[in-house]
């Protein structure tokens, strides 16, 4: 049973054709990385399964969710980078999404220290977001997104600007969350390698062809033979 | 000095500003935080400027001038926050556009009718007896639903601000609160900027956000600092030019500047040792 289908996906960024004829399906627990290079309309196709742009053809259906169940991660702003906000406003600022309220309910702060637990990083909680590490920053807004949803997490590029041992220490904590939590993972990366070591599926959008399968499928493809060489078949 | 202090409660034109000043500090302050923070800080000087050219039109019709800049600056902050949006000119510079257009409408109108009168200075650098007995109801009242708004939706305030797109995505109607926040700096420039004057009024939102920034590092406490430094400020800023006859609005933003670089000292200093 499919979670989110797209068929078909057409959409624009800048009046230009951004994101061409994408089609593709996640399931329940599905980890899906969808790689390319840049301006191939990855983050666009993003923002069209959050609805925070329209398509210009095409249908995107989900089954088992609604909006507000979608935990995003997008890529940080530069808003954030003098915010004074703390660890816990962050993290609880999540459950917002559960409808209005005028203060956080008990309920609201236990699940917020859970998922701070989850992430491990209880002991920067009343830390200022500004002044953590890149990839600290990276498990707040992951907390965060947990606190919105435990079924469906969209991650925009979450290693960029991170040093090689923090981002696979990312990797294996979405990974974690994918494998022993069962939360469904679509993650928008340049990172090809850690990609078929952790997804179950890509989506790849390069200029000249979209691909869409698994990772042993994947590895058939010209574009992976022309990254990884064409004697490694999985 | 005591005495003098006393003394400034006994005047009814002063009680009147002391209310209405207090309750405005009070309301910049809070969504000053907000405003900065999403780089909207000039949002407050190109409404003033609106402000003061609906004013002086309002003087020259002989209407009261709270009826007419209240509708005028609200849809002055509609339009600004479309342009940011949507168009291609930038943020900046379409309040550079707007309130610059404002500000000559506002001259021009003078110049046909009564002439940069004491009315008019008054507009442009606040006048401590521009309260009337009506316009005290009126501000209490859009001052109040400013604070009790602000209360309610801080939980929301805070996520729009922090991240917009994420709370977008996660189903919060952004547009909404983003809208919400400039009808209420809106209204609360317009109420403001009879103290402090035209050209004055932004600092009030700007400078208790920066200055409580330079020490605290949470959310929370930003806008409970911000709120009671505003409010300090305001009210020795009032009493300072109660006691040497300076002009009050130009005397509450030279007490913001000083409380700014002291909070800046503090901070350094705070930085160092930890």
């Amino acid at each position: 049973m499919s979670m989110i289908s797209c068929d078909k996906v057409c959409m624009s960024y800048d009046k230009t054709k951004a994101v061409d004829n994408i089609s593709f399906d996640v399931r329940k627990g599905d980890f899906l990385c969808i790689v390319g290079e840049n301006g191939t309309g990855k983050s666009t196709l993003l923002k069209g399964i959050l609805g925070l742009q329209k398509l210009n053809s095409g249908t995107i259906t989900f089954s088992g969710i609604r909006a507000g169940e979608i935990g995003y991660l997008p890529q940080r702003t530069v808003v954030q980078k003098d915010f004074p906000a703390s660890v816990w406003e962050v993290v609880l600022s999540g459950r917002q999404t559960k409808g209005f309220r005028l203060f956080y309910t008990p309920e609201d702060k236990r699940v917020a220290r859970e998922n701070i637990a989850l992430m491990g990083i209880e002991e920067i909680k009343n830390k200022p977001f500004n002044e953590l590490s890149g990839g600290q920053q990276q498990r707040v807004l992951l907390a965060r997104a947990l606190c919105a949803t435990q079924k469906l997490i969209l991650l925009d590029e979450p290693t960029t600007g991170l040093d090689p041992f923090v981002t696979a220490e990312l990797y294996s904590l979405i990974a974690h969350l994918n494998r022993k939590h069962g939360v469904t993972v679509i993650m928008v990366t340049h990172d090809i390698k850690n990609s078929i070591e952790y997804a179950t599926k890509i989506l790849s959008m390069e200029h000249d062809g979209d691909f869409f399968g698994t990772i042993l499928e994947y590895m058939k493809t010209p574009a992976a033979k022309r990254i990884f060489g064409g004697d490694m078949n999985a | 000095m005591l005495e003098t202090f006393l003394q400034m409660f006994e005047y009814s034109f002063m009680l009147r500003a002391i209310i209405v000043g207090v309750l405005v500090a009070l309301c910049s302050a809070l969504l000053g935080v907000t405003l900065v923070l999403k780089r909207y800080s000039m949002i407050g000087d190109g409404l003033s400027h609106v402000g003061f050219g609906a004013l002086c039109v309002a003087l020259a019709m002989n209407i009261a001038p709270l009826a007419v800049s209240v509708p005028v600056v609200v849809i002055a902050a509609f339009l600004l926050l479309q342009i940011s949006e949507n168009s291609k000119i930038k943020g900046d510079a379409a309040i550079a556009l707007i309130s610059s257009t404002a500000l000559a409408v506002g001259v021009i109108v003078t110049s046909m009718t009564t002439g940069i009168n004491s009315d008019v200075n008054g507009y442009m650098f606040g006048s401590i007896l521009a309260m009337s007995d009506a316009d005290v109801v009126v501000s209490l009242i859009l001052s109040v639903a400013v604070l009790v708004l602000y209360v309610v939706f801080y939980n929301k305030i805070f996520a729009v601000t922090f991240d917009e797109s994420f709370a977008r995505a996660t189903g919060t109607k952004t547009k909404m609160y983003n809208t919400l926040v400039s009808l209420l700096t809106a209204i609360t420039i317009v109420i403001g900027m009879r103290i402090m004057g035209a050209m004055l009024i932004s600092s009030l939102v700007i400078f208790p956000a920066l200055t409580s920034m330079r020490v605290c590092r949470s959310f929370k406490k930003v806008v409970i600092t911000s709120a009671i430094v505003s409010v300090l400020c305001f009210f020795t800023g009032l009493f300072l030019s109660f006691a040497y006859s300076m002009p009050a609005g130009a005397s509450v933003v030279a007490v913001n500047a000083v409380v700014f670089l002291i909070f800046s000292a503090v901070g350094i200093i705070k930085r160092k040792v930890s």
